[in-house]
């Protein structure tokens, strides 16, 4: 029971990063365009946040920071998508290379330093003696308090407000939103931008709470998950936390086989081995409830020119 | 009667082809006002205009009396205009309620649904119709869905409602329901303006016309001045004559070259689309099918041409089994295809048009060795019949996407009768194209049916299957619900068997 | 057109600026020293020619299977599985062989299991309707951390002082270098010789045609009759045998063993999708791209011992050369017809 609770009470921090990327790219791909740059979003923000955070020992700082910076990488993607209508897969790769290439230029000197303020775990007074749930998922330090909020958020305003209404109209049918009168490059800018401050908090994350030091491409594949559990979620928000912790429990997991002799090589193919069979699942699952992605997912909208 | 529009000396044009040319039109307070004119008049274009879509070379448009600008269709719905499009402008995975809400303003930022399925019920209660706010649209049929484009134009407070072609996709019950409705709008001071090319309905529902042919407006009529006659000829070219029912010959052979039996298939959405459907077409026979769109034709056609498998039943081709075989194999067993959505199946826009005429048959002789491709015989392939179907094309290396919509059909044509086919399947082939390629491509049919060759026909155009067929089928809600001599039924009896009423064979 | 100038410029720009103000390097220094290191030197240019011979064997798969819009992103992955497969053969299969015999196989093998890797997002992307994107991404790093797990693990000579290497490879499985120069020119020759080889199949063959009409308007491509599963699994097949062809060369030619994954590679197979793209996903093309891209490659490892610069400024360099060459229209020149949903 104790080792349970344990490893679920590790899950979540260890799918934090994955839960905040996935809602980003929930609300992008529900927009319709394609952010393959998680990844490269992702570093950039883990790498903000260290070096604002080692520059003004405040760790709260170092989020705002990462968050900046995935935003305005993600701009980079809105521009290429939205306004140049250029290749989506093609943008994306860019921004993943670009994202490894900067934060190893910028990490350079953080490497092998310790994080000045880290973030702390705050346990939720009252809620943490509840059994079992308590110290599962009010033990934890305040930025997962804040992954439950945004998640709740973003279920809430994708289901429930006009917003949420118009952005999926968007990612379905970016010709019926044009004739409703809807300012598409406007919204598909904002979901990116959302999704690019998301995975910027995923990263920092990453860097300022998970793992408070600074590796050159520690990120090592978070953000390609992130898409995967995009698609297991079925692009819902409420999907995207199961996915998310389901992965963090794989990560859990990870750490915790390594002691019985298993090398540790093998054990880091399982995120990937998993990824896939869970890709799997969902592919079945979609082709029997008949839903899918947004239907324009990935195709560049343009008002028809000729008759 | 105060004038809510007026358009003057409109101008657009499309690379070299001009779609409005000086047009000059105006829509009085409380009247349904009819665009009368053929395909590529330049009916919708002008209403794209009005709705904010297109933006004119030229021209002004002055709402009660004001000139304005109209950039986009947020515009054109803050001015009290609404459209509702031929192809219906509905997410379909979305509810009504969400289709509706969508650009609604005055809903409130959270929960919006809520006023909406107000709204909604409003507006049924209103005016007497059931409609199921939270139904996903695409289990709604074509006269539900327009029902909820016209809820959306009435919850933004629409005073002008523009209906483009808004009866193609109906069935002739549905119809009478929708005019019924505009008769009840008219009556609350609304504007309507109803594009279409059927005569009927003008005469039937509309105050005035307008009639647009080839771009210009011809003139405005008041409907008491006029008779369809008089319409008719200001909506044609008078050089083009309509292929009668009289003067061709009706020789049908005895051999069956395409038997279906008992043959169902499913949808996308794994519903079952053909239910149980059974029917020969013989040699020389040009087989109509018609039906409103949805009934179960596309589906038919896809399992007869090896597009989609069928769950039951038998297809025979010259008493050959061809049951799921293959789009390839029913090709070689010389059954031509053309697809009902030409552009996007049918050709591949952005190669050349050489590469286009090969597209079924560039694995064959002459065409390929094996391994490799003959492009010096590919290209005079090309230009041969380029030459022959008389295609408009810069040369025969140009990219597909060039041509007009007329000669994209012929190309299809020319290249899916190289095979000397002994059926050819045409899917809706002259849906959109202008009256002289319809001409052509009509001819081009019954050229093939005098040789010898079985034509299925599926069409949504009932005037264009009797004046072809020789027989039509009629199908609804995926049977066939009635199979008619051409000569000796009726429009009337046609279109009741459209809504379901008749036999079942 | 103005809007690309305006475009590079906005890219190029603050790229470069970045660079400076980041690791307070003058750009032109950092420039000057790649283009010297990798151009200016008859040992500069023949480690440039060595490092384009992956790429342009990675890049030549690649455009085929972009040709066809399958993205296929593993060629990383397919080119250690490559690895793998030569130093299997030349290891522990025949590693007593005559050369000719041990190396032709040693490169079939290498060919076969980077095909297999493409196979997976292959049959995945057929029975599952699974994006190839994502999965042959995942092979990636199931290869990396296979490469990996194999020297450190079962593969690890005992003979190398505690290096996570293989046992060296039998001289007869060490490709022949041109003098004392690292060119492994037999490898460059079947690169080249592949290069025309694919051009003219996909200019000229059948399957050329075929992976144009998928690539351009799928539904066409049902409605020809074409089997679209088949091509699939043959282009990817073909696009992971060419990048495992790479890796034999690599560990044959250059390493002469199994090393751990980052040593046999610097990212050929990812800097090989700028190539197949900068190349216009003309085979042909890509080879003087590739020795561009092979002098980049150069020039980053110069400026990381010259100006102490981290290895990853390479890959910054390369992303601002992936948004350069897409702001010029390369690859959006066919939207209207680009149905390029990106199902699951």
């Amino acid at each position: 029971m104790n080792l349970i609770v344990d490893i679920l009470r590790a899950a979540i921090p260890a799918g934090t990063p994955l839960l905040l990327g996935t809602l980003g790219e929930i609300y992008v791909e529900r927009s319709g365009i394609l952010n393959l740059g998680v990844e490269g979003i992702m570093i950039m923000g883990a790498v903000t946040a260290f070096g604002v955070t080692t520059l003004t020992s405040n760790v709260w700082l170092g989020i705002f920071a990462s968050t900046i910076t995935g935003g305005m990488m993600a701009l980079i993607h809105a521009f290429d998508c939205v306004t140049l209508k250029a290749n989506q897969t093609l943008s994306g790769l860019a921004l993943t290379m670009l994202g490894s290439g900067l934060s190893g230029l910028i990490g350079k000197r953080y490497i092998g330093m310790p994080l000045s303020s880290k973030l702390q775990n705050v346990p939720l007074k009252g809620l943490v003696n509840i059994p079992v749930i308590g110290p599962v998922l009010f033990d934890q330090d305040p930025l997962v308090y804040i992954s439950y909020i945004l998640a709740f958020l973003f279920w809430f305003f994708l289901f429930n407000t006009r917003f949420g209404i118009t952005l999926r109209s968007v990612g379905e049918s970016p010709e019926v939103a044009d004739s409703a009168g809807i300012n598409i490059p406007a919204i598909q800018y904002f979901a990116v931008f959302l999704g690019g401050i998301m995975s910027g908090l995923g990263g920092a994350y990453l860097s300022v709470a998970y793992a408070p030091v600074w590796i050159e491409g520690m990120t090592a594949g978070t953000g390609w998950i992130v898409l995967a559990i995009t698609i297991f979620s079925l692009w819902r928000p409420e999907r995207a936390i199961l996915g998310s912790y389901l992965f963090g429990g794989v990560r859990v997991l990870q750490y915790r086989l390594q002691p019985l002799g298993i090398s540790p090589n093998i054990l880091n193919m399982m995120p990937f081995v998993f990824t896939i069979l869970v890709l799997m699942i969902a592919s079945r699952e979609i082709s029997k409830k008949r839903i899918g992605a947004p239907a324009s997912l990935g195709v560049s909208y343009q008002r028809e020119k000729t008759l | 009667m105060g004038k809510v529009i007026q358009m003057k000396g409109i101008v657009k044009s499309f690379g070299n082809i001009i779609a409005n040319n000086r047009v000059d039109f105006d829509l009085r307070e409380g009247e349904i006002h009819g665009l009368l004119g053929e395909n590529g008049a330049g009916k919708t274009t002008l209403m794209n205009i009005l709705y904010g879509l297109y933006s004119p070379d030229a021209g002004e448009i002055y709402i009660d009396g004001n000139r304005v600008d109209i950039k986009s269709p947020s515009d054109a719905i803050n001015f009290g205009i609404s459209m509702v499009h031929q192809n219906f402008k509905l997410i379909q995975s979305h509810t009504v309620v969400e289709n509706v809400a969508l650009g609604l303003k005055g809903t409130g930022f959270f929960f919006p649904a809520r006023t909406v399925e107000r709204r909604i019920r409003e507006f049924s209660q209103k005016y007497g119709f059931k409609i199921d706010p939270h139904t996903p649209v695409w289990q709604l049929s074509a006269g539900e869905k327009q029902r909820v484009e016209i809820v959306k134009a009435f919850c933004r407070n629409a005073k002008v409602f523009i209906l483009d072609e808004p009866t193609s996709m109906l069935t002739p019950a549905e119809t009478g329901e929708l005019f019924k409705l505009l008769r009840l709008l008219r009556v609350e001071g609304k504007s309507i303006i109803l594009i279409t090319h059927k005569l009927d309905e003008v005469l039937e529902v509309c105050d005035r016309i307008t009639v647009l042919r080839g771009g210009k407006k011809i003139k405005t009529v008041d409907i008491n001045e006029v008779n369809k006659k008089d319409l008719a000829s200001m909506m044609f070219d008078q050089e083009i004559s309509f292929l009668g029912r009289e003067n061709r010959m009706r020789k049908v052979d005895k051999d069956i070259i395409l038997e279906i039996k008992n043959i169902s298939v499913l949808s996308d959405k794994n519903l079952l689309a053909v239910k149980d459907v059974s029917f020969n077409i013989h040699r020389g026979e040009i087989f109509g099918i018609a039906g409103v769109a949805g009934n179960g034709q596309k589906e038919l056609v896809e399992a007869i041409t090896g597009l989609r498998r069928t769950v039951n039943g038998n297809i025979y081709i010259l008493g050959r089994d061809v049951t799921n075989v293959g789009p390839r194999e029913i090709l070689d067993k010389g059954v031509a295809h053309v697809p009902e959505e030409r552009i996007r199946m049918g050709v591949v826009p952005s190669m050349s048009l050489e590469e286009n005429f090969i597209l079924r048959s560039y694995n064959k002789e002459p065409f390929s060795d094996g391994l490799f491709l003959r492009y010096d015989v590919i290209s005079n392939h090309a230009k041969e019949l380029i030459s022959r179907y008389k295609i408009s094309a810069l040369d025969e290396k140009s990219p597909a996407i060039t041509l007009s919509g007329g000669n994209i059909q012929k190309l299809i044509l020319a290249r899916e009768l190289t095979i000397s086919p002994v059926l050819i399947v045409a899917s809706h082939p002259t849906q959109g194209l202008d009256m002289k390629s319809i001409q052509q491509i009509h001819e081009l049919l019954l050229k093939q049916k005098e040789d010898g060759c079985a034509v299925l026909l599926i069409s949504e155009d009932i005037q264009e299957l009797l004046s072809l067929s020789d027989r039509i089928a009629v199908m609804f809600d995926g049977r066939i619900s009635g199979i008619r001599n051409t000569d000796e039924t009726t429009i009337e009896e046609i279109g009741m068997l459209m809504v379901g009423g008749g036999d079942r064979v | 057109m103005s809007k690309n100038i305006w475009v590079s410029f906005s890219v190029i720009v603050p790229g470069v600026l970045a660079i400076y103000l980041i690791s307070g390097v003058r750009p032109d220094i950092i420039f000057k020293s790649i283009i010297v290191s990798a151009f200016g030197s008859i040992y500069g240019i023949t480690e440039t020619l060595t490092k384009s011979i992956p790429l342009m064997l990675c890049g030549i798969g690649l455009s085929a299977a972009f040709k066809s819009s399958i993205w296929n992103i593993g060629a990383e992955g397919q080119l250690l599985m490559g690895a793998v497969g030569a130093t299997w053969i030349a290891l522990y299969v025949i590693p007593n062989a005559p050369r000719l015999i041990l190396l032709t196989v040693m490169f079939l093998s290498g060919a076969i299991f980077g095909a297999l890797w493409a196979f997976v997002p292959a049959i995945l992307k057929i029975k599952f309707n699974l994006n190839e994107i994502i999965i042959s991404l995942m092979m990636n790093y199931i290869a990396i951390e296979f490469v990996n797990y194999l020297v450190y693990g079962p593969w690890r000579s005992p003979f190398e002082w505690g290096f996570p290497y293989s046992t060296k490879f039998p001289l007869n499985a060490q490709i022949p270098r041109f003098l004392d120069t690292r060119i492994h020119y037999p490898t460059l020759l079947l690169a080249l010789f592949l290069a025309v080889f694919v051009h003219i199949l996909l200019k000229r063959s059948k399957l050329g045609y075929e992976i144009k009409v998928i690539g351009e308007n799928m539904e066409a491509a049902k409605y020809a009759g074409l089997n679209i599963s088949r091509i699939i699994v043959v282009i990817l097949l073909l696009s992971g045998g060419l990048a495992g062809l790479a890796g034999v060369g690599e560990v044959a030619g250059i390493h002469h063993r199994l090393r751990v994954a980052s040593g046999i590679s610097p990212g050929y197979g990812y800097t090989a999708i700028i190539v197949a793209w900068l190349g216009k996903l003309n085979p042909l093309l890509i080879i003087p791209v590739s020795l561009l891209f092979g002098g980049l490659l150069v020039g980053g490892d110069s400026i990381q011992v010259s100006l102490g610069l981290p290895g990853a400024t390479i890959n910054f360099i390369n992303g601002l050369v992936l948004i350069f060459v897409m702001a010029q229209g390369f690859s959006n020149n066919r939207i209207f017809i680009k149905k390029g949903r990106n199902r699951v």
